[in-house]
């Protein structure tokens, strides 16, 4: 059985970096693995408030913040005695960001905005004070252009982040994070590698319009040679960051607009997400939900009501979505026999789609039910509230889905 | 008889006129190192520089050095057009002969600490960082022994041991790929610079400037070299550019426009720019240059240009010809040392041809290697792995 781990993998490329003269800093596996003990973290909600499933979108987001704080509190009853700390996603990427700069002086960040101004959404907040104007660059507003510049330096060693201020920025660069980033490693027989981190704040927002409300993961996942990774905890948006840097990989980290602001308890010690892993959110024995980024909070809305019914539902945040974590997601589906994919992509060509082919190609025996994939509408997002509640899933979509997929 | 035919020459504007003689007495292959002074063909032009100097310095080993490695480069892309029409090159092939001074002038002004980075006319300028032939020939027909593993073709060669970047198949994206070389020069302190060469095509392109903006505002050791040979693929520089001075597109950055068919003015000239990168930043120098070939082996190039012109330029501006009568005037070498030299360079190409040609093709296994970086001890097939397998390190 494979070991699933989160944590020491990254010591293969500590060794390969070239200028790094730290000792690594020990890390802890974390004991924060929800999945491990069974009968100690199945979050049930208290059960007797029926929640109006047409909620306006205010009210979803304080349910959202439940959801975070039940399951916080439930595996910090788990944890170890180290009490941790608490901080907002934002923060714990700025965390995880400057613990690796302090520690490789090859890890550098350009972007917009991100030096003095701070950052659009206060990720590198203080950096540039910190370590000064080489290694926090301002750039212009020029994505082609400075994308291409940090695949170059990565070319020779430096460590670069490169941030979009919103992801959907970063279509201006897609040549030179297909043709360059994905494919010198290939095309130069392994002469070149790409350590470079690309991240940035994605996904339907409130209202932020059509051209700002992109799901880029859905373009990108088919250029070779990267990794994409989402986060959707500030712990593992934490992990998630480091095990990027370290990669000797190109990886793009799909942050979203609005879980920045989401609080939790994370642990004080040195820690790193496996880029490659999925996360066992909530283990049951009916259906596999399998979701990322922020739908994780719809469906665990979602999951509060089935349970009220009676349903168990096995919820698992794929995190990996290039490569899938085809393990983690078929060792669930041969449980539950049942999956439902829900996703923020459109309908056409998105993560569900290559996913929902994936599980069919692996797994279709183990199946008593075609897969049920809910995304996005195919259509550009509104700016009315109203309507762009209607593009998203939303989690009386997710209940009835299951409903169907159990029958 | 080698002055006479020097004397007998009657297009005289492109010969180098010699300042001082220092030798006298004919000697076999010179390998003097006693300086030569010499004037380049053309001044530079400058735009918000100083232009350097039309005086060289050379001395005879470095000239014969000059004739041996163009005279080797121009029967190497001669060869591989053989190749291509004999089917074991396939795809794209975009040949230099006619720009190999640019090649070699710029690596003569340049260290291995250097970094050069070029778009697909690449077979030269890896050449000149140090690559081998056997390397070029594999690659190019797709064998294990290419500098690329046969991965990458044409387009994709790579000499990172030498600094060489590349190798890149989209017009105009080596560019800030080269920026980002001289930033993390910058960044390592490494008091080193970088070229980043382009075409008079590629320079149209607006994530040019949007480097060269960023390049300037971060003072970063970026040298941008336009190889200008007149023509975009098919397309004449006057209808595709509406300001074909390329060297004074910087604006704010400062040019020089080289006769690049003059080695010693390429050098020159880089030279100059590598001092100018490393105190004041990015500087653009555009190089005059031509080649001979259409613009790929699928081009013939004579639809969008006449072959008087390309006559033309062969038998008044031609790099190797130029070398070789600077040789011949100053009574370095004999005419038959010369031909001896090409004779050699001809059967050192054929070898490495008949050497790549034995050379087996990359295993299936192949397919699969150098996607990822290995890390974590995890092999990756795509995007749904077939099998997962995750070993510690």
């Amino acid at each position: 059985m494979a070991a699933i781990f989160q944590g020491v993998g990254a010591a293969a490329t500590l060794s390969s970096s070239p200028s790094n003269s730290f000792v690594p800093k020990k890390f802890l596996t974390s004991p924060r693995r929800s999945f491990c003990v069974p009968s100690s973290v199945v979050v049930r909600s208290d059960g007797s408030v029926n929640f109006d499933l047409n909620s306006k979108s205010r009210r979803a987001q304080q349910l959202v913040a439940n959801a975070v704080a039940t399951k916080a509190d439930s595996s910090a009853a788990s944890s170890s005695s180290n009490p941790g700390h608490e901080l907002l996603l934002f923060e714990a990427l700025r965390e995880g960001l400057e613990e690796e700069m302090e520690r490789d002086p090859c890890v550098c960040v350009m972007g917009e905005d991100v030096g003095h101004y701070g950052g659009s959404y206060k990720v590198t907040k203080d950096l540039a004070k910190k370590f000064g104007d080489l290694r926090v660059l301002d750039t212009p507003i020029a994505e082609n252009s400075f994308t291409g510049m940090g695949i170059g330096a990565a070319m020779t060693g430096l460590r670069p982040v490169v941030e979009g201020m919103n992801m959907g920025f970063l279509l201006l660069a897609f040549n030179q994070i297909s043709n360059n980033c994905g494919m010198l490693h290939y095309t130069s027989g392994g002469q070149f590698t790409i350590p470079i981190v690309i991240r940035g704040p994605g996904g339907v927002g409130r209202q932020l319009g059509a051209e700002h409300s992109q799901r880029l993961e859905s373009y990108f996942q088919s250029i070779p040679g990267i990794q994409m990774v989402a986060c959707s905890t500030p712990y593992n948006a934490k992990g998630l960051m480091k095990a990027a840097i370290r990669s000797e990989n190109p990886v793009i980290l799909f942050e979203h607009v609005l879980l920045y602001n989401l609080k939790e308890r994370i642990p004080d010690e040195d820690y790193i997400c496996n880029l490659e892993e999925a996360e066992m959110v909530r283990p049951g024995e009916h259906v596999t939900i399998l979701t990322y980024s922020r739908m994780r909070y719809h469906v665990m809305q979602a999951a509060k009501t089935l349970v009220n019914k009676g349903y168990d539902p096995e919820v698992i945040d794929i995190r990996s979505l290039k490569p899938f974590d085809l393990y983690t997601i078929g060792n669930s589906v041969k449980k539950t026999h049942r999956v439902l994919i829900v996703e923020e992509c459109m309908r056409t060509g998105g993560i569900g789609a290559s996913l929902t082919a994936a599980i069919t190609e692996n797994f279709n025996d183990y199946l008593d039910a075609p897969i049920m994939c809910l995304s996005s509408q195919d259509v550009p997002t509104p700016y009315a509230g109203t309507l762009e509640e209607w593009t998203v899933v939303q989690p009386a979509q997710i209940v009835t889905a299951v409903e169907q997929l159990c029958q | 008889m080698a002055l006479s035919r020097f004397a007998s020459s009657s297009r005289s504007g492109s010969l180098l006129k010699p300042l001082s003689s220092a030798i006298s007495l004919r000697r076999p292959i010179s390998t003097d190192t006693t300086p030569i002074t010499l004037e380049t063909s053309v001044p530079f032009t400058a735009h918000q520089c100083e232009a350097p100097s039309r005086t060289v310095q050379t001395t005879a080993n470095e000239l014969l050095t000059f004739f041996r490695d163009m005279a080797l480069m121009r029967r190497m892309e001669i060869a591989a057009d053989s190749l291509y029409k004999a089917k074991l090159i396939r795809g794209f092939c975009h040949l230099y002969d006619g720009q190999e001074a640019v090649a070699v002038g710029m690596e003569a002004a340049l260290t291995k600490k250097d970094c050069i980075i070029t778009a697909y006319r690449d077979h030269c300028t890896f050449m000149a960082r140090g690559g081998t032939l056997l390397e070029v020939f594999a690659e190019l027909m797709g064998r294990q022994a290419g500098c690329s593993r046969g991965k990458g073709g044409s387009m994709h060669f790579y000499k990172k041991d030498s600094n060489f970047y590349g190798g890149h198949g989209i017009v105009g994206a080596q560019v800030p790929l080269g920026c980002g070389l001289a930033f993390a020069q910058k960044y390592s302190k490494d008091e080193a610079v970088t070229f980043a060469l382009y075409g008079d095509g590629a320079a149209n392109q607006g994530q040019l400037f949007e480097a060269l903006n960023i390049s300037a505002l971060w003072d970063l050791p970026a040298i941008l070299v336009c190889e200008n040979n007149h023509y975009g693929m098919g397309t004449a520089e006057w209808r595709a550019a509406k300001s074909p001075a390329y060297y004074k597109r910087g604006d704010y950055a400062p040019g020089l426009k080289v006769d690049g068919m003059d080695v010693l003015a390429v050098k020159q000239a880089c030279t100059f720019a590598k001092e100018h990168a490393l105190k004041n930043g990015p500087i653009i120098l555009e190089m005059d240059t031509y080649r001979y070939h259409g613009h790929s082996m699928s081009d013939p190039g004579s639809t969008y240009r006449t072959r008087d012109e390309i006559t033309g330029v062969r038998q008044e501006r031609d790099p190797i010809e130029r070398i070789r009568k600077l040789i011949l005037s100053h009574d370095l070498a004999t005419e038959k040392e010369l031909k001896d030299i090409e004779k050699e360079v001809r059967k050192e190409v054929d070898d490495a041809i008949a050497q790549a040609k034995e050379n087996p093709v990359p295993e299936s296994s192949e397919l699969f290697t150098n996607v990822y970086a290995k890390g974590l001890g995890v092999e990756s097939f795509g995007a749904d792995r077939k099998e997962v397998r995750a070993t510690l390190p």
